[in-house]
């Protein structure tokens, strides 16, 4: 899920476990698990996959598994703003590709990377379900539509990139 | 100015990424500073996306749209400064009136979470007959409508039901997929956030129908403002008493609980998503068992698409008649078309089966975004076949795609210009079966990467003919050898993309 990962919180296991236990309480609820815990710590930290095999009584290497299939989450933190420029096919049909390239250049990043200082991550995603309007981004969790470049570079600066 | 001015303002993503929000601001702003009392209604969108923000001032004559609304034109709808962006009423628009609105009936029309407004236009009647007939009437009426999944399979949902209503189970599930992730497709999210209510009262009749007293919607993680619009409707159905114990002193009861995806595409096939919701990797299962016999956590489940699953309504409402009145030979009722890319009417459009891919893409659509050329449509999500100048006049229908080696799929248009690189096209087919692959069946897993390979050699310019002719044969085996269709139906978009780039090297 896009997100605004500005909080990033220091690791507290109890914090972790008070995340965790709701989530225990539901069956099949790993992924709701997961979910919570990169909602409270901008990422799914390496030190709450022991405590997530043991509120829901699987291995360790069960709980790394479940959390290395899905791209959502993340085992390090994302950088204070995260940009995502969709990569799948409406979008290439309106110049995502010359897009994602202009996004590349300004911020200096290619897609997966997070800036040295850890202020920008820009990101790939496959489709935000706005096909009607691409090509399509988010910048720190909000959608928007019909992206040129002249639009990337005022969103930008009006995030303060 | 003293009266009321009512403007609606739609609550949708596309509007809302096209600054909807901001409009909102400026007509509380524009309102407080002309004194005019102003009733802001958020509704739904009716889907003319290219349109969006498209604002609706209630007049004598009815809702007059703004369409492109910006938050600098707002003054504008308060001393007649906009009458240039006016595009008369709302219902008028030939785009909108043209439709058979059956399933999206209501989508634009309504505050998407006004149960007011839902019951005043409709809602609840299907469900309120459902509740006076037994579990084989309601799958016997569902049977009979000819209604088909909408989420790309095509199975049809009355026979689905029938087996999971005969399956002998104390724990029966409804689930719903919300996974839509479909490039082009964004028929799904544009109904659950316009008209929540309609896909709820849809699962609570299936649960009807089979049995079931617990349904899950797996929603993707992509669509967080759906998560908030439908969490809500939850909390105000629930509160009704349509939702929970004893349903409208029926005796019967359900409930229903969102889940959400992670990013995984393959988690819309059913049984991955059935792995998933039980917190595990989206691997895909072999089939049998069928989930209808043994699908969530070993139970006779209902797996539908949202948009299947929000057509019930309107079906046990109107009859089956009615609803399989449109339509042509096995493909009958409505479906959701989605123009979407390289369009320049871009939206949703629903109509009965049978209308050509030309009418869809020239008249409602009016060409190309750009005004360049078209050159290629893709029809139904990366697993679709790109169609071509020549395919155009094909009828929307399940069989006419299939016998053009097509799909409809979930309904999605991805228009073109002249501009696409329709080698590139192919190889992100092979990339994006590569990068969203569960990783079973090696056709699907290796071949992908192979296949990828295979295309940048084509790029590069290296043994075109040997590079080809590989292709094709890793095409053959991953459509034999895949379990489901992300592999088995990749090479579907890859051999059609090729097919045109094959024409033309050959002139
Ligand atoms: C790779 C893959 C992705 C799929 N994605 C979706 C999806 O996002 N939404 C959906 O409803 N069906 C999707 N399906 C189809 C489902 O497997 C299943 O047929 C459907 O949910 C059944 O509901 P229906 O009969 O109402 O269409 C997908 C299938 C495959 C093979
Ligand atoms: S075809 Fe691909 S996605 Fe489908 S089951 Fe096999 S490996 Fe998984």
């Amino acid at each position: 899920m896009p997100k605004n990962t500005r909080n990033i919180v220091d690791w507290d296991e109890g914090e972790a476990r008070r995340v965790i236990a709701p989530c225990a309480r539901l069956r099949g609820g790993l992924l709701e698990a997961l979910h919570a815990l990169q909602h409270a710590f901008g990422y799914v930290p390496e030190e709450s996959c022991a405590l997530l095999a043991e509120a829901f009584n699987l291995s360790r290497a069960e709980v790394y598994g479940v959390r290395s299939f899905y791209e959502d989450f993340r085992s390090a933190p994302s950088g204070d703003h995260v940009i995502e420029v969709c990569q799948a096919e409406s979008c290439q049909a309106r110049g995502s590709r010359k897009l994602t390239a202009h996004a590349q250049n300004i911020l200096g990043l290619r897609l997966g990377e997070t800036s040295v200082d850890g202020h920008v991550t820009l990101r790939a995603v496959y489709c935000l379900g706005n096909c009607a309007v691409s090509p399509n981004i988010t910048l720190d969790g909000k959608l928007y539509g019909r992206v040129s470049a002249e639009r990337f570079d005022r969103l930008l600066k009006k995030a303060g990139l | 100015m003293s009266d009321l001015m009512t403007i609606y303002v739609p609550l949708e993503s596309t509007a809302r990424s096209l600054g909807a929000d901001d409009v909102v601001l400026a007509i509380a702003e524009q309102a407080a500073r002309c004194g005019q009392d102003v009733e802001i209604i958020r509704n739904g969108s009716w889907g003319m996306s290219w349109l969006e923000p498209l604002v609706e001032v209630v007049t004598d004559r009815g809702r007059m749209a703004y369409g492109n609304m910006t938050a600098d034109d707002v003054p504008g709808l308060f001393d007649g400064g906009c009458e240039a962006m006016c595009l008369g009423l709302t219902a008028e628009i030939p785009y909108l009136g043209n439709q058979d609105r059956l399933t999206f009936g209501r989508c634009g029309l309504t505050d998407s979470l006004s149960l007011d407004d839902y019951q005043t236009h409709g809602g609840f009647r299907g469900l309120e007959k459902a509740l006076g007939m037994t579990a084989g009437q309601i799958v016997a009426q569902v049977t009979a409508s000819g209604l088909r999944g909408r989420g790309g399979a095509a199975f049809p949902t009355g026979v689905k039901w029938n087996t999971v209503l005969s399956a002998d189970s104390a724990r029966k599930y409804i689930c719903c997929n919300a996974d839509e992730g479909d490039s082009g497709s964004f028929a799904d999210r544009l109904l659950m956030e316009s008209d929540p209510f309609c896909l709820i009262e849809g699962m609570i009749i299936a649960a009807l129908a089979v049995g079931a007293d617990k349904g899950f919607i797996y929603l993707r993680s992509e669509y967080p403002l759906c998560k908030e619009i439908l969490s809500e409707a939850l909390i105000t159905a629930r509160a009704a008493g349509w939702l929970g114990e004893n349903i409208k002193a029926s005796g019967r009861d359900f409930d229903i609980e969102i889940r959400m995806g992670a990013g995984s595409y393959v988690c819309g096939e059913e049984t991955a998503m059935l792995e998933s919701l039980e917190g595990r990797r989206g691997m895909v299962r072999a089939k049998p068992p069928l989930p209808a016999l043994e699908g969530l956590f070993g139970q006779p489940t209902v797996v539908n698409n949202v948009l299947s699953l929000a057509t019930i309504p309107v079906i046990l409402d109107r009859g089956a008649e009615f609803y399989r009145n449109y339509g042509q030979g096995n493909s009958r009722g409505t479906t959701a078309f989605q123009l979407a890319g390289n369009i320049a009417r871009s939206g949703l459009v629903e109509k009965a089966f049978g209308i050509s891919l030309r009418e869809l893409v020239t008249d409602y659509g009016a060409g190309t975004a750009t005004g360049r050329p078209l050159k290629a449509v893709q029809v139904g999500g990366p697993l679709g076949a790109y169609l071509y100048e020549g395919d155009l006049d094909l009828p929307m229908d399940y069989e006419a795609f299939a016998d053009a080696g097509a799909v409809l799929g979930h309904g999605g248009i991805v228009v073109f210009d002249d501009s696409v690189d329709m080698v590139a096209q192919a190889k992100f087919a092979f990339d994006f079966c590569a990068l969203e692959s569960c990783g079973k069946c090696t056709p699907c897993r290796i071949g992908s990467v192979r296949g990828a390979e295979l295309v940048a050699k084509i790029q590069a310019g290296e043994d075109m003919a040997d590079n080809f002719s590989m292709i094709r044969e890793l095409c053959d085996v991953m459509e034999a050898g895949s379990l489901c269709a992300m592999g088995g139906m990749t090479p579907i978009p890859v051999l059609s993309a090729l097919k045109d780039f094959d024409r033309e090297s050959g002139q």
